[in-house]
């Protein structure tokens, strides 16, 4: 009696989480017309204008291009960087790990507001402005850190033995970290790109201001849209259902390792 | 576990070094750089001080945001926390509804933080929206007029967006306790409460902490979602800190007075999460390794 009153309470609280998401959904079926026209629970006539508008234009889809590209290029470029460093914080002592440890974490911790600035002279001056690769570099800002935090949890699970049978066997470190090591930490891997595709998929400040229109994100092109035709609340909802579509991809990928993940990780 | 001592690992942190401090410290130094300066236009710059640091931290309305800020992140965290963890609680722990939960609790995470604002100015609109149309058949609701009903939804919406992190946190520190703890304490004739209190608790408390921290950190620093759905508004009731450094930042056209603002608000979240950190060394060589 008891498990199902607990269930029936987890239910409730998962309904309401999906409350505002089924409302956007419900408006991205309508036309603008027909959604200012009424309140409905539910479209009467759906339509899949909005969504066709959306695909049958450059310059809407052509934001989600590009924001799957940066996201791409920055988990990739976090994974990469955060590997050895992660293997370095969890098996070594050295001089300043602890102090380097934590100034990693505090560059998450700057208001992004005014720093976008210096961003922007910065890329500037590299002449990386309007770049996919440039997005994907200020997002290490807070992606690397992070992915550092989070593998150096998985890597400190594993026995160091097996790093030192390795090496009596004769494996060379790159040999053993390619062949062995990684495979034993594939669940915190898939947990970290997780995090770093979540964090990179979600943040609009600094992706927007470096770029203007050839790499521009689609949360971007959401905003200006807006405020240039009005509100036309139907494309609106649209665009913003497909801006979940490839997190809820992800999630679903990677569904069975996030519990297990998480328990090993120290997030 | 002793960990080898060698200086050369070095080496191997280097990239993240660098590829971190190209984007943190070149930036973070021009924008000390601004602090100081009083900057007319290209290349008519003055040398200041700390004048722009006394100026703003003289400011009323800056200490108003600043209080506005730590009573929100103040009420983020004890509304999230507690929840996160009934949550987790409740949640089922293998099979298909396990992994069902786990998708739905991670979807509100991963939308762009200006469309979490989107999805609720439609949400909460009174004419076209559920939640506008379902409370305003009961009281009179405006979130656009009413300072209260203003914190009051965009709570919800802080609520909504960041409680599943806690819960997956929580429940994978739940996730982590070995089965044989649980049957120890049923022969024990533990109660349910004592089993929360001393048992899953303690064990929860690392994946807490970490949660606390990130909580605390992107709450202090939350901008897209209340700009987008408030502007801030009515008045200056959801004028957090970041939303009021972005209207110093462009309603002047000198970046002295923000660069200032800007520092001081870092330091303020660096200090929280160093207190904060603290503690979660102090947690985790307590019991955990």
């Amino acid at each position: 009696m008891k498990v199902q009153k607990k269930y029936v309470a987890l239910a409730a609280y998962l309904v309401l989480l999906m409350l505002p998401i089924y409302w956007m959904f419900n408006m991205s079926l309508r036309t603008n017309a027909d959604i200012m026209g009424g309140f409905a629970l539910y479209p009467h006539s759906p339509t899949l204008e909005n969504y066709l508008k959306i695909f049958g234009d450059p310059s809407w889809y052509s934001g989600y291009i590009n924001s799957i590209i940066y996201v791409s290029m920055n988990t990739v470029i976090s994974l990469a960087t955060a590997l050895p460093a992660a293997y370095a914080f969890s098996r070594y002592s050295f001089i300043g790990d602890k102090h380097v440890f934590f100034w990693l974490l505090t560059n998450r911790m700057a208001p992004p507001a005014v720093f976008a600035l210096p961003f922007f002279q910065l890329y500037s001056t590299f002449g990386l402005i309007d770049t996919h690769i440039a997005v994907a570099l200020a997002h290490c800002l807070f992606n690397v850190p992070l992915a550092v935090w989070i593998l150096e949890g998985f890597m400190s699970g594993v026995p160091k033995e097996i790093d030192e049978t390795a090496f009596i066997d004769g494996y060379s470190f790159p040999r053993f970290f390619f062949t062995v090591f990684i495979p034993l930490i594939r669940a915190g891997i898939g947990v970290t790109a997780f995090f770093c595709f979540m964090f990179s998929w979600v943040e609009l400040l600094m992706a927007r201001t470096l770029t203007t229109t050839v790499a521009k994100p689609i949360a971007a092109t959401m905003t200006r849209t807006v405020s240039a035709t009005g509100l036309d609340w139907g494309l609106l909802a649209a665009a913003g259902i497909l801006t979940i579509v490839p997190g809820a991809l992800v999630i679903w990928f990677v569904r069975n390792h996030l519990a297990k993940g998480f328990a090993l990780g120290r997030v | 576990m002793d960990k080898w001592q060698n200086n050369r690992a070095w080496f191997l942190i280097l990239p993240v070094f660098l590829i971190v401090a190209f984007s943190a410290v070149i930036p973070l130094m021009t924008v000390v750089n601004y602090s100081v300066q009083d900057i007319f236009g290209p290349g008519q710059r003055l040398f200041i001080g700390t004048e722009w640091f006394k100026e703003v931290l003289h400011d009323p309305r800056l200490h108003e945001a600043l209080w506005r800020q730590l009573l929100f992140s103040g009420l983020v965290l004890l509304i999230e926390m507690p929840l996160g963890v009934l949550i987790a609680l409740g949640m089922p722990k293998k099979g298909w509804t396990a992994s069902l939960t786990l998708v739905l609790l991670a979807l509100p995470l991963l939308i762009p933080w200006n469309v979490i604002g989107t999805i609720w100015i439609i949400f909460t609109r009174p004419d076209i929206g559920l939640f506008g149309k379902l409370i305003n058949g009961v009281m009179v609701f405006d979130h656009t007029a009413n300072p209260l009903h203003a914190w009051i939804t965009v709570m919800s919406m802080e609520v909504w967006h960041w409680t599943p992190l806690v819960a997956l946190l929580a429940y994978a520190g739940l996730r982590a306790i070995p089965e044989a703890y649980y049957q120890a304490a049923k022969i024990d004739g533990a109660s349910r409460l004592a089993v929360f209190r001393y048992i899953e608790l303690p064990k929860m408390r690392g994946v807490l902490t970490i949660a606390l921290l990130l909580r605390f950190m992107d709450s202090f620093l939350i901008y897209a979602e209340p700009f987008v759905l408030t502007g801030g508004g009515p008045g200056n009731s959801t004028t957090f800190l970041s939303i009021y450094l972005v209207k110093v930042a462009l309603g002047q056209f000198d970046l002295g007075p923000a660069g200032a603002f800007s520092l001081i608000y870092f330091l303020i979240v660096l200090l929280f999460c160093f207190l904060f950190y603290q503690v979660l060394l102090s947690v985790g060589t307590g019991d955990k390794r």
